[in-house]
């Protein structure tokens, strides 16, 4: 187990385009970190980065207290699970297990020990002799856990792992992957584009964006206070509305502010309210709908109860402490 | 099928039968030649039915061969053709398999050059530099030897672009996890590549056996010492010494035998033979 | 191209150290002195040898026996691809249409493939062999003197046999392939539209097919003009009167026999562009068939 240390670690491609740049962040030992971002934003870079896949061209990687950027990835002491699993198709579940320990020529003895153990936690010792086309999908993202479990490695790192699975399977293994992790109580840095696989399994996340951090905090901190546009825009769903302030001339501080942003579920329908929304389209969820429509020209949506008749006029109001006011030019958070 | 139209069905099924009997033809007619003695070609035309000497003339060739034509037992043709089938077959697959593991999985100067190298022997078959690559072999003494035999054939651009397109498909994640797992270059061809490549392997080794046995001109050129004659260079030399006494119950019995090996690899590995031929021409 | 990649520096060329010491040493080489060597002319007693530009390219476009051997080329080589393929297309379809027996069938027509070319030649020989073989005598039933040893059209008619014969396997496994990738709602909607079966196969198939056939005439061409070898020397030898002297046979000649170094490396040479411009045909073909 150990700490890792990113120390403005940057990535430019011999072509020159930037990847990733001046990424800052302290990992605390047994800490859950989730990379989120859009696909292209540099959190696969970024890990693949400290697993030692991607060459380092700025910056330093810190596991425990040993520099690893010319470290091989066998020795920076990490195990991964790949998006795709990248089971080995000729070996058993079992073979695929010791291989990692084999090439370390760990006893045979500890071996089987560790993968029987690791067998156990996840529930795989019914499938140990058989290759991976014999098991469902399910089984084998068990597999490349088993795979990255029997290593006892420093850290765990997850590149989009669930991202192969039906919905329903997604999130049962988003459960037991914070359940593992939580007993394991292995650093972990974990990638994903979905934000609610983010903020169901972080202890902290980070926003990327373009190869920048735009925020690192917990998932309530950045749900709660997005630091900008695109964070308040990416985290939560469905999304914040960003409205143009001069829209909602009477909110407060909209006379300083560029951007005025409010969670659908923050704007109430009360008939003294400042905002008035024009109706449009409405999908029903079940146990809410979402009420798409225009305020002064800008779209808005929000989040009502599943009841009721709907005018095409809605007068709506939101309380002064949901209101997140943003800069135009940089999109930052302005309070 | 669309509809049933069973008048083009049995065109089709008399299409076929015409076609595997036009096939078949020329080597039943060897056969039949191969069992009878020579005094059955005295008459006039071959028969059409096997006679009763196939064991005689197939245990003479194999066991002894026709003395004057000066070539050696059939037997010790047979075993030359093997040799130089499996020397050619096995040795293009392991270079070539190691070159496109280093064009593949390596970045390194020159690395384009290399890829070039080997791909303009595509171009270069040994029918149209026969004689400067005479030349070369005699120079290095490799005249009537199974060296001389095989090595010059056994560098193959086909077999290495069809490794190169087996790794290409291959995931990346593959070497991401074995790198992960502590296997360095070497220890990942070995594990997870060469194990990976099995099927292609003995796809190509079929497709590259009966190329090496069935080479002629070559072995023909370089062989001067009876000793190392291959069956199908050998065959000819036999059928000339025969001309004027018509031997044609032996030319046709090594005519058989030196189709058998290659004929029954097909037949008995048709799936690894098809894959094989369709591979090496993508 | 790889995302992950070994940073070793000296592996990679130690891996590629047998295949480029053999293609060096046996295919540039050679292939440089064949270059070398079109540009030389040997004195009779081949100690003297002198640089004479291009007087042996030249020598080749005067010599009509040289010309005689493209013409002999390319009638050799157009009449093997078109009676295998053919041949091949016919038997590729009525495959086709088989359920269950189209296994066997294939099995029973795919195995000449494993024939070497010189062991067709001599089987053919043997069948048209003017004194014993079966075919003159059925053609003498209707009324043909088949003689290839003296007639240059029989030795032709031979050595295209021998050779297509040979490759009607090849062809028939790509049509075949190349019948079962068109999809049969193809097909189906032409029934619907009320093609008949002749029909469909001029309209729809053989159209769809053309990317296999058009591979396979590239293919069946490098097979005619520089695998036949075997055929021609185990059967006419290039004669009667060279009229089965195809190109390569007679590099051979030349440079063997005839001793005539000159000569068969500027042969060579021309054989050499010939072989690089159909590869190239070949590959663009592919490119081709990537961007469908």
């Amino acid at each position: 187990m150990a700490s890792i240390k990113l120390d403005n670690l940057g990535k430019i491609y011999p072509g020159g385009s930037r990847a990733v740049g001046g990424v800052k962040l302290d990992i605390a030992d047994g800490e859950f970190i989730v990379l989120v971002g859009p696909s292209g934003c540099g959190k696969s870079t970024l890990l693949r980065m400290v697993a030692g896949l991607e060459s380092i061209t700025e910056g330093e990687v810190r596991i425990g207290d040993r520099v690893v950027n010319k470290v091989e990835p066998a020795d920076r002491d990490i195990a991964m699970v790949f998006q795709n699993y990248a089971l080995y198709p000729h070996m058993s579940v079992r073979q695929n297990l010791a291989y990692g320990l084999k090439n370390r020529r760990t006893p045979k003895a500890e071996i089987t020990r560790r993968v029987d153990e690791a067998a156990a936690i996840l529930q795989i010792g019914p499938f140990l002799d058989r290759k991976p086309r014999a098991l469902s999908g399910g089984q084998r993202q068990r597999v490349a856990m088993g795979r990255a479990i029997v290593r006892e490695p420093a850290a765990f790192l997850f590149d989009e792992p669930l991202s192969n699975l039906d919905a329903k399977l997604r999130v049962a293994m988003r459960l037991e992957i914070k359940d593992l992790q939580k007993r394991l109580r292995t650093t972990s840095i974990y990638v994903t584009h979905d934000q609610l696989e983010a903020m169901t399994l972080a202890d902290r996340l980070v926003v990327l964006n373009a190869g920048q951090v735009e925020q690192i905090g917990t998932p309530l901190d950045v749900y709660r206070r997005p630091a900008s546009t695109f964070v308040a825009g990416f985290i939560g769903s469905p999304a914040m509305n960003l409205i143009p302030a001069r829209a909602v001339p009477h909110l407060p501080g909209s006379a300083h502010a560029a951007v005025i942003g409010i969670r659908p579920e923050d704007l109430v329908p009360d008939p003294d309210g400042p905002i008035e929304m024009q109706v449009g389209a409405i999908e029903e969820l079940g146990a809410q709908r979402l009420v798409h429509g225009k305020v002064n020209g800008a779209d808005v949506t929000i989040a009502l109860p599943s009841h009721g008749e709907l005018s095409d006029r809605l007068r709506l109001n939101a309380a002064p402490e949901a209101l997140h006011r943003f800069d135009d030019k940089s999109g930052k958070r302005l309070d | 099928m669309i509809e049933n139209r069973p008048g083009l069905n049995i065109l089709a099924h008399l299409v076929l039968i015409l076609g595997v009997v036009i096939v078949a033809l020329p080597v039943w007619v060897a056969f039949v030649a191969s069992t009878r003695s020579a005094t059955d070609f005295m008459s006039g035309t071959v028969p059409m039915w096997p006679g009763p000497h196939l064991v005689e003339n197939y245990a003479r060739m194999l066991d002894s061969g026709v003395s004057t034509s000066g070539t050696p037992p059939v037997a010790r043709m047979m075993f030359n053709s093997l040799v130089m089938a499996l020397s050619i077959a096995i040795g293009k697959i392991a270079i070539s398999i190691l070159s496109a593991f280093a064009i593949v999985y390596f970045r390194f100067p020159l690395r384009g050059l290399a890829f070039w190298c080997i791909f303009v022997t595509l171009m270069l078959p040994v029918e149209v530099r026969i004689v400067p690559t005479f030349q070369v072999v005699a120079g290095l003494g490799l005249l009537n030897s199974y060296a001389g035999l095989s090595v010059p054939l056994i560098a193959s651009a086909t077999a290495t672009f069809l490794f190169r397109q087996v790794f290409l498909t291959m995931p990346d994640e593959l070497v991401e996890a074995a790198r992960i797992d502590g296997a360095g270059p070497m220890k990942f061809f070995r594990d997870i590549l060469l194990p990976l490549s099995r099927t292609n392997m003995a796809a190509l080794f079929v497709i590259l056996f009966i190329y090496g046995w069935n080479q002629y001109l070559w072995p023909l050129l370089i062989t001067t010492d009876a000793q190392y004659y291959t069956i199908v260079a050998g065959i000819k030399r036999m059928a000339d010494a025969v001309d004027g006494l018509p031997q044609w119950h032996l030319v046709m019995a090594t005519a058989v035998l030196a189709m058998l090996p290659p004929v029954a690899v097909v037949i008995g590995m048709q799936k690894l033979f098809v894959k094989g031929l369709v591979e090496t021409e993508k | 191209m790889k995302r992950t990649i070994f940073s070793n520096q000296l592996l990679p060329w130690l891996l590629l150290a047998p295949q480029l010491a053999i293609t060096f040493i046996f295919f540039l080489w050679p292939a440089g002195q064949a270059i070398r060597q079109s540009f030389l002319r040997e004195d009779a007693f081949g100690i003297n040898t002198s640089f004479v530009g291009l007087a042996n390219f030249r020598a080749l476009l005067d010599s009509p026996e040289y010309l005689e051997s493209v013409k002999v080329t390319a009638v050799f080589a157009v009449s093997v691809t078109v009676v295998s393929m053919g041949v091949a297309l016919l038997l590729a379809v009525a495959v086709d249409r088989m359920l269950k027996s189209a296994r066997v069938y294939t099995t029973l027509l795919v195995w000449p493939y494993a024939v070497a070319p010189a062991v067709a030649g001599i089987l053919w020989w043997f069948i048209f062999n003017p004194t014993i073989g079966i075919m003159p005598y059925v053609l003498d039933v209707i009324g043909y003197d088949w003689n290839h040893v003296s007639s240059k059209t029989d030795a032709m008619i031979l050595v295209v046999i021998a050779s297509a014969w040979k490759q009607i396997s090849y062809n028939f496994l790509f049509f075949v392939a190349g019948l079962q990738a068109i999809p049969a709602s193809m097909r189906e909607a032409a029934a619907i539209d009320g093609a008949g079966p002749v029909r469909r196969f001029f309209d729809i198939t053989f159209p769809l097919l053309s990317p296999t056939t058009f591979f396979l005439l590239v293919i069946n061409i490098v097979y005619a003009m520089f695998e036949t070898f075997g055929v021609i020397d185990a059967t006419t030898e290039g004669g009667p009167a060279r009229a089965t002297n195809i190109m390569v046979y007679k590099v051979y000649f030349d440079g063997f026999v005839g001793q005539n170094i000159g000569s068969s490396a500027a042969q060579s040479v021309v054989l050499m562009l010939l072989v690089i411009t159909l590869t190239i045909i070949q590959f663009r073909w592919v490119e081709k068939k990537v961007e469908y």
